[in-house]
């Protein structure tokens, strides 16, 4: 190599900042603005290792870093009417919805799927905040009640995955209702007898905070992950002064009684399996239909290949 | 003195008329202007009546939210016999953004609960402008527990601009409280019957307005987000208010077509706030009326009500 790959490119490349760097390559750390190379934090489930910062994910990455193998079945979402209202702001709602399709691949704000964690099957509905902002309406409320009564036919637990701004307005009251209407579904699934688990990650708030979000038996928060009904900017308003350090933050609404626990993305599958295998009353380890067999394993066990029998319900 | 909203102008103009006329005829200055009077007073009313003939979304929101408009607690002294108002969620405190208690409708003892905006600075502050906080939904739990042991209806009047956003509330959970009055709402056995009497606003007011029949007055709105709210985040521009009132479609007559809700309870001439008694008693009209189907009906409402919920928009 000579000089010239040497010494005048990284200079030059600092000059001109990080602009011509590859977007996809390198991911910024929004706290501290560390870089990460895209495949270390691929392989961390886009946590950055240094500070532990829970990035957003897709619902299929979700799913895909979930599920056992990352092997699921989707759920498909039914068909409902775009745009009641024929909204528009300074955009057509449609356009709106459009770009979100193009934008995520996914036809609403919501995945559903089928599929084991450590051997059990069981239904995981998904909030994919880069559709509109994961917001609540008509079609994700449908495709909610849907997960839901799935899970009730097939006598499996659900997990579900809150990540929204809240309900979409541009469905006006429409939207509002998918407040009761999702409620209704959560209801049914209890009174099924099957747990329902909710993972709150970043942000969970307004209509879906107030709704199914915060309506489970056992309620995880991801780390930092904002929670609360109304958003930051809108108190700040109403009360002309700045939010306390952390305020609606996971850790905050832990030591205010509102979360069971903080969980590492990368432990959720193990602590929320161990969980709905004791609500299951099911042998530790084991999926449903096997035998009692009792191993020695840590309460924190890596995911078992063997037990894939039962997955893709 | 009288408060008018904008669009009323020329009520205002001609009333004004009116009062300096009536103050001539009084100093004996005037000569015959008992006529002249009278026919200003039939010009009034006849501004009035064009002026709502067709309020837009906007207009209609002034009016939901227009001070001198019946109050919750109005509808219950109206409306009511015995009320017994309730107070304190037993957790934290008591939430006077929301009141209820047990009362007689009609002679039925029932439960009633809304949420009040109080109608002066001393009684707005005392109920927060009708902005519940968390322990005000679970004072509203408790009382809708308390009717379901007892086999009591419940009657809701809704009138809030949304549950309040303050650190206090999100600190003891503002949306866990929402969310579970809602769900309190759909799982009691006893029927409900709820009326949004001024302003629906979103998750504060679905807590209470969930419900086997939903009505609203006809100068009412009910919303996901308020106008404002909308407006800000969609348009980053809070004076388009207008435009995310008329593009939400928030209106009692935009709901009823959406089959959102059950009914409309017409209100008099000008709004409910010109002749309180006439819209109080037109409401309660449709709450005996609604009470009334439910008996005849007779079935389980709580499954009424998660039949009726799962199928709006489908």
């Amino acid at each position: 190599m000579n000089w010239i790959t040497n010494y005048v490119r990284p200079k030059l490349n600092s000059m001109l900042g990080r602009r011509d760097m590859p977007e996809n390559l390198w991911i910024k750390d929004p706290e501290t603005g560390e870089m990460i190379f895209h495949k270390e934090l691929e392989d961390n489930q886009y946590v950055i290792p240094g500070s532990g910062h829970h990035m957003r994910i897709s619902a299929r990455e979700r799913l895909r870093y979930f599920f056992d193998e990352g092997a699921f079945e989707i759920i498909d979402n039914p068909k409902v009417t775009p745009d009641p209202l024929k909204f528009r702001d300074e955009k057509r709602y449609i356009d709106r919805l459009k770009e979100a399709r193009a934008k995520t691949g996914l036809d609403e704000a919501l995945l559903a799927a089928s599929g084991s964690i450590e051997g059990l099957p069981i239904i995981a509905a998904v909030q994919d905040f880069a559709f509109i902002g994961g917001t609540l309406g008509i079609a994700v409320g449908e495709a909610i009640v849907n997960a839901f009564e799935t899970a009730v036919r097939r006598e499996l637990p659900l997990v579900l995955f809150a990540a929204s701004g809240g309900a979409r307005m541009q469905e006006g009251a429409l939207s509002l209702m998918q407040l009761p209407r999702t409620t209704v579904a959560v209801d049914r699934l209890k009174e099924a007898g099957l747990p329902y688990v909710v993972v709150l990650t970043n942000p969970t708030t307004g209509g879906v905070s107030a709704s199914y979000a915060m309506l489970g038996d056992i309620h995880i928060a991801e780390p930092g992950a904002l929670i609360g009904f109304a958003g930051p900017r809108v108190i700040e308003q109403t009360l002309r002064e700045k939010l306390p350090e952390g305020f609606q933050r996971s850790e905050y609404l832990m030591k205010h009684g509102m979360v069971d626990m903080i969980v590492h993305r990368k432990e959720l599958r193990p602590t929320i399996a161990r969980l709905l295998k004791m609500m299951l009353k099911l042998p530790d380890g084991a999926a449903e239909g096997e035998t009692a067999e009792v191993k020695e394993e840590a309460p924190v066990a890596p995911p078992q290949p063997e037990a894939q029998a039962g997955a893709q319900a | 003195m009288y408060n008018y909203l904008d669009f009323e102008g020329p009520v205002r103009d001609l009333d004004g008329k009116i009062l300096e006329l009536k103050k001539l005829n009084e100093t004996g200055e005037a000569v015959d202007v008992a006529d002249e009077i009278a026919r200003l007073e039939k010009r009034s009313r006849e501004a009035l009546r064009e002026a709502y003939r067709s309020l837009n979304p906007w207009q209609k929101a002034q009016v939901a939210r227009h001070p001198d408009r019946p109050h919750c607690l109005d509808y219950v002294r109206g409306l009511f016999t015995d009320f017994t108002p309730l107070a304190g969620d037993r957790a934290f405190g008591d939430d006077e953004a929301i009141v209820g208690g047990f009362a007689r409708f009609r002679g039925e003892p029932v439960a009633v609960i809304g949420q009040e905006k109080g109608n002066d600075t001393k009684s707005r502050l005392k109920h927060n402008f009708g902005m519940a906080r968390p322990e005000g939904y679970r004072k509203a739990i408790r009382l809708m527990d308390l009717a379901d042991r007892f086999d009591l209806p419940v009657v809701t009047l809704v009138d809030t601009a949304g549950a309040y956003p303050g650190i206090d509330a999100e600190e003891r959970g503002q949306a866990e409280a929402i969310a579970r009055s809602t769900e309190k709402c759909l799982s009691v056995k006893v029927p409900i019957v709820s009326v949004v009497i001024g302003e629906g606003g979103s998750g504060g007011a679905i807590a209470l307005a969930t419900a086997n029949r939903v009505y609203m007055l006809e100068h009412s709105i009910y919303s996901v987000i308020s106008p404002e709210g909308a407006a800000s985040i969609l348009w980053r521009d809070s004076t388009r208010a207008k435009d995310a009132a008329t593009n939400m479609k928030i209106t009692a007559q935009d709901l009823l077509g959406l089959k959102i809700i059950d009914g409309i309870i017409a209100e008099p001439v000008g709004g409910a706030h010109r002749e309180p008694r006439a819209a109080i008693e037109a409401a309660g009209r449709q709450i005996a009326a609604a009470f009334d189907e439910l008996k005849a009906v007779n079935e389980d409402y709580r499954e009424h009500r998660r039949q009726k919920y799962l199928s709006i928009g489908r």
